[in-house]
């Protein structure tokens, strides 16, 4: 059987990966795909939990649903506001975007 | 050996794929090995045994935000290569800082705690229950769930549509 510190592990490298994207990319959408990358591993992270300690209860299952569903309405309303703006300003590039720069 | 082998095999995949989200200049191929990455995972969901998070993974992940994603980078189109770079001024402190916490959460993950090994089996009903739980213990966070993601949708149509009102 798989130790559930691989799972650990894997999730947290991925953690990291998606940590890193939101942390360096310029481009909006980029960093909205390192957002569902730490999702991604959040979930990784709550199933393997439930498998390991509690399979019998489907708590650790419905709270991986709702963090699906909660991704799912993050991802429409910030995809739906960049596409606004690159109507409006023409760049998803988020250091261009510097409206309330005073 | 099988079950372990299949892991690896994934789990390089998975992390291969993620990096190169993050790493590609273009951004469309990022969204494919974005697609790559989420279906990964499911494959994680399929060896937990969660067959219906497998699916979900599988119907919503990829079905729906991956499709969403390759939309938005076609509707802001000149944006995804650029002559430009697609990092930005911090990148090097973004890779040293992600570096330590990623090094910072696998020692602590693989060596410092004892993890609980005990194996229970998964009841065979379990989609089963899952649906019954959705619907009595768990119906308040599903009616909020359900509630929030039709709030989104209605804000994100008006937010991106084209008229001014």
């Amino acid at each position: 059987m798989i130790p559930l510190s691989w799972y650990l592990a894997v999730a947290a490298i991925l953690f990291v990966i998606g940590f890193y994207g939101v942390l360096s990319r310029r481009n909006a959408i980029a960093i909205l795909m390192g957002i569902e990358l730490m999702l991604n591993a959040v979930n990784l992270n709550l199933v393997a939990f439930w498998r390991y300690t509690q399979p019998d209860q489907v708590a650790g299952q419905v709270f991986a649903i709702i963090v699906i569903t909660v991704a799912a309405a993050e991802a429409a309303v910030g995809l739906a506001l960049f596409i606004a703006l690159y109507r409006l300003r023409g760049t998803v590039h988020i250091d261009e975007i510097d409206l309330l720069r005073g | 050996m099988v079950l372990q082998a299949v892991f690896l095999i994934t789990a390089l995949l998975t992390l291969g794929s993620a990096l190169m989200v993050v790493l590609h200049r273009n951004l469309f191929i990022s969204a494919l090995f974005l697609i790559a990455s989420f279906f990964g995972v499911a494959v994680f969901y399929v060896l937990l045994e969660a067959e219906f998070l497998a699916v979900a993974q599988v119907l919503i992940y990829i079905g729906a935000i991956a499709t969403l994603i390759v939309f938005a980078i076609m509707l802001s189109r000149g944006m995804m290569t650029g002559r430009t770079s697609p990092r930005n001024a911090q990148a090097l402190w973004a890779a040293g800082g992600s570096l330590a916490l990623g090094a910072a959460l696998l020692y602590v993950v693989v060596f410092r705690v004892q993890w609980p090994v005990a194996e229970k089996a998964v009841p065979a009903d379990m989609i089963q229950r899952l649906g019954t739980g959705l619907v009595t213990d768990y119906v308040v966070p599903f009616e909020l769930a359900s509630l929030l993601l039709m709030a989104a949708l209605i804000g994100a149509v008006m937010i991106a549509r084209e008229k001014e009102v």
